[in-house]
């Protein structure tokens, strides 16, 4: 046993940085350093840099672009480029829909998106949760009734992040609303998002931002070639892409990062006379926040060390532990970047500062992203299954309560 | 002691709820957002009429000669209703500035217009680099011609941007940090040499920077350089009135969060009968409820005669209710899953509101420091 990364591990950890050091657009690093989102070209051009060099379709298998990395190296990679902090790979594309089709889809759905899904030529979503149907996600309604060799598709998606900027989406929909369980009349369609017949509303979220959408289906026909896996077998699929999900959903890198940031502003404001860097209490949460951080990296390397060495391919129920303490962290972090801000964490005033100052007010802005960040991630503990039911997982599938 | 309201006070706190369940529902709401002020002037005169515009001051005032305990109900009616307006600048700090420092003549210049409706103040004593500390003053006022010439910025000043007049706080004497030789000035929010830029806050609420280059004040409240005392009241006085506002906008979050645990079915059942969702809201009630102590306990302080004791009392009333509401929000989004995260949803604007409340007059980590700095 050694928690230390081998001195390959090492190297490969410095190569990472040095090339994001490197090949990060320069307008892309320096918003990001100020807490903003990737806008949409940020992350499609990131994405291709990453893709030339190799290393966007990091869990895949060779043949389909993968850089044949280890678990452990994937990690590396991740939470290197979350803490740069540079655009996230899109994980649409590259933790769900890609294993998907390598391990379900037909050669045909591989040859046609895998290669275009690694290069961000089509931007996924994910076409799960419904009004009816969040936690409880195999109450979905939304139905696809054959005709010849296409499907026509009827219902509403709701929480589709990204659905505004994504040319195609993964959609479970009910085939067999007569099936003896559930569970065992849902199908996964792969429905280009230009198709007559959808209809995509923006939901504005509490960090005054659009990422959510609500997605209408009327009517919207899908031919029968588009669906992965066989019919009514879409659960399993689900199942699949869900266990991926939750493994990739820790963001270490992410919490590192605001950490970082909320170092940098506290060097810079003062508390009791001093900088706010020197004061006991404000070093004790960090150093807290360390803490834990250093347990899930550990945690996390532990399960995806065990989870490359297992055969039956099945997500390990403890990745359920990956996405509540990660996402508890994410939580904790931004709230910590957020409290460094002090009462610059509740102005809206990006513009205001624009045209106020004659040079950019860089701690009053990553003041207002800090507080964006804190609300926004709030759904961390809601998306990816929610963490009281990700410890219902661990109740049933580990302590079999 | 004694947890009643008198009559008068059951009185003033049903015409508010009235009031506001009339005239404030959250659609409503809206449209006040989108008025110029970002609030409502109507709204502004009903509060005039019932005498809430008044209620600290005098009766000699034109006021109702209420104390803080009157002011936590109107303000706990506004929690619940998210109200927009400029009560606590106006009326509470800046108002209460006046109050506690001004003459008798700007006492009677002032407090009746505030009452009647006609003017609005501020309270623009918090600079940039200040953070939550009180003393740190950099602002300057220099005698020139018999009144003041003030320099300097003032930051995150609580809607500074539609107030009449500001109440400026600016070095006299001493050094930055000094509490001694702050004083307080009033200022026309039209003289020269004033600038000042609104925005929203995060809860919708409006605020403002502002400068002054070279303003004259022909007023200056109480003694030049002996404002200290007064700035730390006046910002007690707010704390306890947020507090309220607080406690109103916790019990909001946790009864919607309760009825939607009732409604909300997943897995066949509503969510409310999955005992992890009943303990967390068992354990939101436990919150709202020692919040609401903690709110009391600033309401009844306010007017504690011995500064040091009402100093540590705020600040632990200040972190206690701020705990409580930053938990009992939290997880009234947590229990309502996607539908709590968006600005269509009530449950997020209540839970900004307690954002803004939590980072003004000091956060936690503040008033912990305060009171850390005294253990014995
Ligand atoms: C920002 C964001 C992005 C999202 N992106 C996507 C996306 O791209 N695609 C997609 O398909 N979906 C997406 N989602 C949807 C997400 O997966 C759902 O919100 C989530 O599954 C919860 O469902 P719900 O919102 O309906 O909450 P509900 O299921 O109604 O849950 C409400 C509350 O009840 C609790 N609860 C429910 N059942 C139980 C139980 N049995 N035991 C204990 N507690 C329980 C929950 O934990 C929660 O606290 C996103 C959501 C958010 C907030």
């Amino acid at each position: 046993m050694d928690l230390r990364l081998t001195p390959e591990e090492r190297a490969f950890r410095d190569e990472v940085r040095a090339f994001i050091r490197d090949n990060l657009p320069t307008d892309t690093r320096e918003r990001m350093r100020l807490g903003y989102s990737p806008r949409k070209q940020d992350t499609v051009a990131w994405q291709r840099i990453l893709n030339k060099k190799g290393w966007a379709a990091i869990s895949w298998p060779k043949e389909w672009g993968g850089p044949g990395w280890s678990a452990v190296q994937r990690m590396i990679f991740i939470e290197e480029n979350q803490a740069a902090p540079a655009p996230e790979l899109l994980s649409f594309n590259i933790t769900m829909i890609g294993p998907v089709l390598i391990q379900f889809g037909t050669e045909a759905q591989k040859s046609r998106f895998l290669p275009r899904a690694a290069n961000l030529d089509d931007w996924w979503c994910q076409g799960f949760s419904e009004p009816g149907a969040g936690s409880d996600l195999a109450a979905l309604k939304t139905a696809a009734k054959r005709e010849g060799d296409h499907y026509i598709v009827n219902g509403s998606k709701i929480w589709t992040s990204t659905a505004h900027n994504a040319d195609w989406c993964f959609v479970l929909v009910r085939t067999n609303p007569n099936a003896a369980k559930r569970q065992e009349g849902i199908s996964f369609l792969l429905v280009d998002m230009k198709t007559p017949g959808i209809t995509v509303r923006p939901i504005v979220s509490i960090d005054g931002a659009h990422h959510l959408n609500e997605v209408f289906f009327d009517d919207v026909k899908v031919p029968v070639e588009m669906r992965v896996y066989e019919e009514n077998r879409g659960w399993d699929v689900a199942k699949f892409l869900l266990g991926n999900e939750r493994t990739g959903i820790a963001r270490l890198g992410k919490s590192r990062e605001r950490v970082a940031a909320a170092k940098e502003a506290a060097r810079s404001v003062r508390f009791n006379g001093r900088p706010l860097i020197e004061d006991a209490a404000f070093r004790q949460r960090v150093v807290q926040l360390e803490v834990d951080m250093k347990a899930l990296q550990i945690t996390q390397y532990r399960v995806v060390s065990a989870g490359a060495k297992k055969s039956d391919g099945r997500p390990d129920p403890l990745s359920s532990v990956l996405k509540v303490k990660g996402t508890e962290l994410l939580q904790a972090t931004t709230e910590l970047a957020m409290d460094t801000a002090g009462p610059l964490a509740m102005p809206i005033w990006a513009q205001e500062l624009a045209e106020m100052a004659n040079e950019p007010d860089m701690l009053a802005e990553a003041a207002e992203q800090a507080t964006g960040n804190y609300l926004f991630l709030r759904a961390a503990s809601i998306y990816g299954g929610t963490n009281e039911i990700q410890k219902n997982i661990l109740s049933k599938a580990v302590l079999r309560l | 002691m004694d947890f009643d309201l008198s009559d008068d006070q059951r009185l003033l706190a049903d015409s508010v709820t009235r009031l506001m369940a009339d005239r404030y529902g959250f659609e409503a709401r809206k449209g006040f957002v989108k008025q110029d002020t970002g609030w409502s002037a109507e709204m502004w005169g009903r509060y005039a009429e019932l005498g809430l515009l008044g209620l600290p001051f005098a009766e000699e005032h034109g006021g109702f000669g209420g104390g803080p305990v009157d002011v936590m109900l109107v303000m706990q009616e506004f929690g619940r209703a998210l109200a927009l307006e400029p009560y606590l600048a106006t009326v509470v700090l800046g108002g209460g500035a006046v109050r506690l420092a001004g003459s008798a003549a700007q006492q009677a210049a002032i407090l009746p217009a505030i009452a009647e409706g006609g003017l609005k103040l501020a309270f623009a004593h918090s600079e940039r680099e200040a953070r939550y500390d009180l003393a740190d003053v950099q602002t300057t006022a220099k005698r020139a011609n018999g009144g003041w010439v003030l320099d300097g910025a003032k930051s995150v000043v609580l809607h500074g941007d539609s107030a009449d007049k500001l109440v400026v706080s600016a070095r006299v004497k001493g050094e930055r940090d000094d509490p001694d030789g702050i004083g307080l000035f009033l200022v026309d929010a039209g003289a020269e040499g004033l600038a000042r830029r609104g925005y929203a806050l995060r809860d919708e609420t409006r605020a403002a920077e502002i400068s002054l280059t070279n303003v004259v004040a022909a007023e200056i409240l109480g003694e030049p350089g002996a404002a200290f005392g007064t700035i730390a009241r006046v910002v007690e006085a707010g704390i306890a009135a947020m507090g309220a506002e607080a406690v109103g906008a916790m019990e909001t979050m946790q009864s919607m969060t309760l009825e939607y645990s009732r409604t909300r079915e997943q897995f066949g059942k509503p969510i409310g009968t999955n005992q992890v969702v009943q303990h967390r809201l068992s354990e939101m009630l436990m919150a709202l409820e020692q919040g609401r102590s903690m709110a009391m306990l600033a309401a009844m302080s306010v007017d504690e005669p011995d500064a040091a004791e009402r100093a540590r009392a705020i600040s632990m009333a200040k972190i206690g209710f701020g705990q409580a509401a930053r938990f009992v929000s939290q997880q009234a989004i947590q229990l309502h899953g996607g539908i709590g995260m968006t600005e269509e949803y009530a449950v997020g604007h209540y839970f900004r509101r307690a954002l803004v409340i939590e980072h003004t007059f000091g956060d936690t980590a503040y008033h912990l420091a305060r009171l850390a700095a005294e253990v014995e």
